[in-house]
């Protein structure tokens, strides 16, 4: 194909250096690159639920991660294939938008994939198979909506927000104390939130770690941690109602940015610009001083002369603070950062009840604590642990439960978990496909068959029978239709925990529904994109 | 049985070949590489493998495979396997993901399990670097923190390893073995069928118990706070080099101890660092020292009064060499020689008045972190001023603590730099070095250990050791908790645990015996270590704990059993209360794990 022929019968080529490069089309192509797809999939499959398992990956550089969010894994994974890159893709949108389902969604890209290859195998086009899939997935989204319900919350109610995340910690390995992670999550995001336009800013919430300790210690700062000292060791470690200068100068002679030399020729200059240097410093320090600052937090670093006086003048200071960090202090202290010393006034300085320093250990780790800030709009959770790569996956863990949190404020519509919801989709585009005349019909019915996979895939990670129970519960839910729901009863899945019921509701496992609606969306959008692949076309390996 | 195999068309980029391991092993071995890769094919009743081999690196010939082959071309397999990984990457899963972080995790385990113990067995270390370093250990911190490990599941124990050093200072080796014990019993739980979720489920009911179990029959120290202390020395140090001299040891730890006491009781913080340790070749461990007071490690210069009584002492960090000038950009430029001689004349006058400045401060020590030229520390002798140059910033920064002065680096203000003081400083000789001495210093919490010993191996050795047991004390002095040694609180653990067992419903409770079976192997590897009849031992100490209040325990020393609050040998609440939490932490972390992906290796560029 690559060879082609005018109409005087010369050859010639349309893809250049045609035998370097392998070439797959048509039907071939597509398995392929389903099968790629679908080994993503494999992967993150025990993953799932609360039962999962964690991936060990060990990186280029070999450092080594544990961690069961489908995000971290496919990130880490390195993985050479394209299409597999895709799934990657997948998984990240869904962390950038939700933040939780990361591996939901893969494994249900992977059995969409799965479904669609039988169609193909029985000559089904691959278009009227995705536009199958894309009327499945809207009838789908629909019937999210329809089964979801709103549940209310306020300040002082936070238990049906802590639910939800502790569903969400479940699977991950801090499980052990999620209740308490899951407190600590809901109220950073309450701490932070704007309750009135139903947003909050993750940025303001710090998520930091440090080894050692039990992961029980792990505690909510309403304030700022910073991992630093102070820049004297002979400054004070406590300050009350500070008073903080924050500054992006450093406590240095300036450097101008235009080139230029000093030239020194005369023993007069020379004295004047040493008395010259003298000053600078003493102006420095005494212009923090007279706006009235008690702690000065500096982005760059001091001399040694600088930071004498600063000690001997009672102003304790931090140096080298990061470019986040000082923005952090910047919004809890309500200070304003300051780029000169000229331009500091008493009002651009933040405000703390009380900044002090904290040791653990027997080697000398010390972080500085800014708390009881001026506007506690800015919080940060520290996390303890047993060692660094628990604290990893603890922050990933955090990570998710915040932002679930986040979602149940911009929108408090829930959908039941433990694979419910999938199931009760499963039933409905079911129903729906017999309505639809066309080749579509097989489309549609393979959805609904692909969604199963969810469940099947929790309760075999529970170890139960994964048939059996998906039966079960699905009869259950056509089975039993109460007088309040006048359909089915969506709220039966899969007893993960074999705490004995499979209703939802009594087990308190919920989930939020723009993240379901948000994971059957890209799954779809990503297999109808690879199901549009008739050609591939790569270089030759080197 | 021979194979004619015809070649397909088109040549397929894989073949698989389905036999059992070692044939396949054989048959491969010269293709043996990241090229062939087994896959365990667990349909089939015997354990095969899939090979999975590049069809080029066959060639297609005359294949002999002599035993009993399936091979078939992957378009007949049926499944296309795409490589979705990098070449290099690899992939476990299941259970040889799981084999191969239990072998990996034991391995590091059986590695220091030897340590373990007052007769457990030292270490060397060669590092590969150059000068080929050798280091002689038995602290697992140290052991494990000089290896180079690939096995991503090793990695996790030498983690936990480190950060109980880090935390509390001992126990390094106890929580890697704890933790090896853990996955080797848990192995044995896999191996029969049993979900590694259900058994983490047990691991975690049986830890929470014996923490529970560990807060009911620890005591406090209060009366005898003083001999419980020496007794937990003496238990830390007696499985290091020290173990000889460990009474000798264990009191100066004490000692230095009990000096930080107050002040660091009001902090709420360990502060070991005003406990300065000096290692001096030379000598026995025995002549080791504790020494009330600071020593540096410096000489005095010449022509300056070698011992000051009530010294004023300025700590400094301040440049004493030419002073440069700072502000950015400028340079001397000059036209004659006259005008050079004018500006370094300038110079030195500066520096003049800068010593002036210093000296108007009423000092007779001068004590600088950076170094101190010739012309001022003329300067200084002519004035009878102690000048010391070149102080680390360590050294300084205990000095400035230990005399109560602050460190300066502007001289402008002499009436409000505080100065620090001491009684005298004298001039001190260790073996053949001079060292500096200031002794009756203001605050009496600091104090220095000089260290002495044969070579450096032994100095480091007891360095480590001795911080390991300074690190204990200061825990306990914070945490005032403590608990017998000798395998009693494993065998009290044990036991409770052991009940919980009996009375847990389903399969959990396998994971809970399994826990206490790996509490037991700790009490078992001391007494191997000791070259005592383990068997025998355990099953006594376990009799014994089956009365009521045992205080039993292993006396290696003796051989036997005996009764751990007569013998004296006690161990810190806070220490065991880490080592049972990394080491579940860690077992947990590696038993949930079910795949191991490895990336590609990154390539370092060619250097030319």
């Amino acid at each position: 194909m690559a060879l082609a022929f005018d109409e005087y019968g010369r050859p010639f080529i349309i893809i250049k250096e045609q035998e370097q490069k392998t070439r797959l089309r048509g039907l071939d192509a597509q398995k392929a690159n389903i099968s790629a797809g679908r080994s993503v999939a494999r992967i993150l499959r025990t993953s799932l639920g609360p039962k999962g398992m964690d991936k060990m990956l060990s990186s280029p550089d070999g450092d080594v991660t544990i961690t069961n969010d489908g995000a971290t894994i496919l990130e880490q994974m390195d993985v050479d294939n394209q299409i597999a890159k895709l799934m990657v893709e997948l998984s990240r949108s869904q962390d950038y938008e939700i933040g939780d389902g990361t591996t939901g969604v893969v494994v249900m890209a992977g059995s969409l994939l799965e479904q669609a290859e039988k169609l193909l195998e029985r000559g089904i086009h691959p278009i009227r198979i995705a536009e199958g899939y894309e009327l499945a997935s809207r009838i789908a989204v629909e019937h999210l909506e329809r089964i979801a319900h709103k549940f209310e919350f306020g300040e002082n109610n936070i238990e049906s927000l802590v639910q939800t995340c502790m569903t969400t910690l479940s699977s991950k390995i801090v499980n052990r104390c999620k209740r308490q992670l899951a407190e600590i999550s809901v109220k950073a995001v309450l701490a932070v939130a704007d309750l009135e336009r139903k947003d909050v800013n993750l940025d303001l919430i710090k998520v930091d770690g440090k080894v050692g300790g039990k992961l029980e210690d792990t505690e909510l700062i309403y304030g700022i941690v910073v991992d630093k000292d102070m820049s004297h060791p002979q400054m004070p470690k406590q300050i009350q109602d500070a008073n903080i200068a924050i500054l992006t100068c450093p406590f240095e002679p300036p450097k101008p940015k235009t080139k230029h030399k000093v030239d020194i020729d005369t023993v007069e200059k020379f004295e004047a610009l040493r008395r010259q240097e003298h000053q600078y410093f003493d102006d420095m320090v005494q212009q923090c001083k007279d706006v009235g600052a008690t702690l000065v937090i500096c982005q760059w670093g001091f001399d040694d002369e600088a930071n004498h006086l600063l000690m001997h003048r009672n102003l304790p200071a931090v140096r080298w603070v990061g470019g986040v960090e000082l923005e952090l202090i910047a919004i809890a202290t309500g200070g304003r950062i300051v780029p000169r010393f000229q331009e500091l006034t008493a009002e651009k300085l933040g405000k703390a009840g009380l900044v002090r320093e904290k040791s653990f250990g027997t080697t000398k780790d010390r972080m500085l604590y800014i708390e009881h800030c001026a506007n506690s709009r800015a919080v940060t959770v520290f996390i303890r642990g047993g060692n660094k790569m628990m604290i990893e996956e603890t922050k990933r863990s955090i990570h998710d439960a915040l932002c679930v949190a986040r979602n149940l404020i911009r929108n408090n519509s829930i959908v039941y978990g433990g694979g419910s919801a999938e199931i009760a989709c499963s039933i409905a585009v079911e129903a729906a496909a017999d309505r639809y005349p066309g080749v579509e019909q097989y489309a549609i019915r393979a959805f609904a068959d692909a969604l199963d996979a969810i469940p099947m895939a929790l309760a075999e990670n529970s170890g139960l029978q994964p048939i059996e129970t998906l039966s079960a519960v699905k009869s259950q839910q056509i089975k039993i239709p109460t007088r309040v729901m006048q359909e089915n009863n969506p709220h039966c899945g899969i007893d993960c925990n074999d705490v004995g019921t499979t209703d939802m509701r009594e087990q308190n496992v919920f989930e939020t529904l723009i993240g379901k609606q948000q994971q059957v969306l890209l799954a779809t959008q990503v297999v109808k994109m690879i199901l549009k692949i008739d050609d591939v076309i790569s270089a030759a390996e080197f | 049985m021979n194979l004619d195999l015809a070649k397909p068309d088109p040549l397929p980029s894989y073949i698989y070949v389905l036999s059992d391991f070692l044939r396949g092993q054989q048959l491969f071995s010269h293709l043996f590489s990241s090229r062939v890769s087994a896959l365990s094919f667990r349909s089939t009743p015997l354990r095969f493998y899939l090979f999975l081999v590049k069809a080029e690196l066959i060639g297609w010939q005359h294949i002999d495979f002599g035993f009993e082959w399936r091979c078939t071309s992957i378009s007949h397999f049926g499944m296309a396997i795409e490589r979705i990984l990098k070449d290099d990457a690899s992939e476990e899963k299941g259970e040889r993901a799981r084999m191969a972080s239990f072998v990996g995790a034991m391995a590091i385990a059986d590695l220091v399990k030897t340590t373990l113990g007052p007769k457990g067995m030292d270490k060397i270390l060669q590092s590969t670097g150059r000068g080929q370093t050798v280091t002689v250990t038995n602290d697992g911190a140290t052991i494990l923190k000089s290896l180079h490990i690939d096995n991503p599941a090793a990695k996790v124990l030498v983690d936990i390893s480190k950060v109980q050093d880090d935390e509390v200072g001992d126990g390094t080796t106890s929580v890697v073995v704890l933790a090896g014990e853990l996955l080797r019993e848990a192995e044995k739980l896999v191996a029969s069928k049993i979900h590694p979720m259900t058994i983490i489920a047990g691991l975690l009911r049986a830890f929470q118990l014996c923490i529970h179990v560990l807060s009911l029959h620890h005591y406090q120290i209060a009366e005898k706070f003083k001999t419980d202390l020496m007794k937990i020395a003496k238990t830390t140090l007696s499985s290091k080099i020290l173990s000889q001299d460990k009474e000798h040891f264990a009191k100066l730890a004490v000692d230095a101890v009990l000096r930080l006491k107050y002040t660091s009781w009001l902090q709420g913080s360990t502060n070991l660092e005003s406990i300065q340790i000096i290692k001096k070749p030379g000598g026995s461990l025995k002549d080791s020292f504790l020494d009330e007071g600071f020593i540096l490690d410096k000489k005095i210069g010449i022509g300056q009064p070698k011992r000051i009584e009530n010294a004023n002492i300025l700590v400094a960090n301040t440049a004493m060499d030419t002073d440069k000038v700072k502000i950015y950009g400028a340079r001397v430029r000059v036209d004659s020689m006259a005008k050079v001689a004018d500006i370094e004349a300038a110079e030195k006058q500066k520096m003049r008045e800068k010593v002036d400045k210093i000296l108007a401060h009423g000092i007779n020590c001068f004590v600088n972190r950076q170094l101190i030229y010739n012309f001022p520390e003329e300067l200084f002798a002519n004035a009878g001023v102690l000048a010391i140059e070149h102080a680390d910033f360590d050294g300084i920064e205990r000095l400035a603590l230990v005399t109560g002065g602050e460190i300066a680096s502007t001289f402008d203000n002499p009436e409000s730099v505080k100065l620090g003081h001491c009684k005298l400083i004298e001039e001190i000789m260790i073996g053949e070095d001079k060292l500096i001495k200031f002794s009756g210093v203001e605050m009496g919490q600091a104090c220095t250990v000089v260290l002495r010993g044969a070579s450096h191996h032994v100095l480091d050795e007891a360095e480590r050791s001795l911080h390991d047991a300074l690190c204990v004390l200061s825990q306990t002095v914070n945490d005032s908790r403590v608990l017998f040694g000798g395998g009693w609180p494993e065998m009290v653990m044990a036991k409770a645990v052991d009940e919980l067992a009996r009375t847990t419903p389903g399969k959990r409770s396998h994971a809970i015996e399994a826990f206490s079976r790996a509490l037991v192997a700790i009490p078992t590897t001391i007494a191997d270590n000791a070259g005592l009849d383990s068997a025998e031992l355990v099953a006594r100490l376990r009799a014994e704990h089956n009365k009521e209040d045992s205080n039993a325990g292993i006396d290696v020393i003796s051989g036997s059993v005996g009764d751990m609050s007569e013998l004296g040998i006690s161990e810190a609440f806070k220490v065991k209360q880490a080592v049972l939490l990394s080491a579940t932490e860690a077992a947990e972390m590696i038993l949930r794990v079910d795949e191991i992906i490895t990336c590609a290796p990154r390539r370092r560029e060619d250097r030319m």
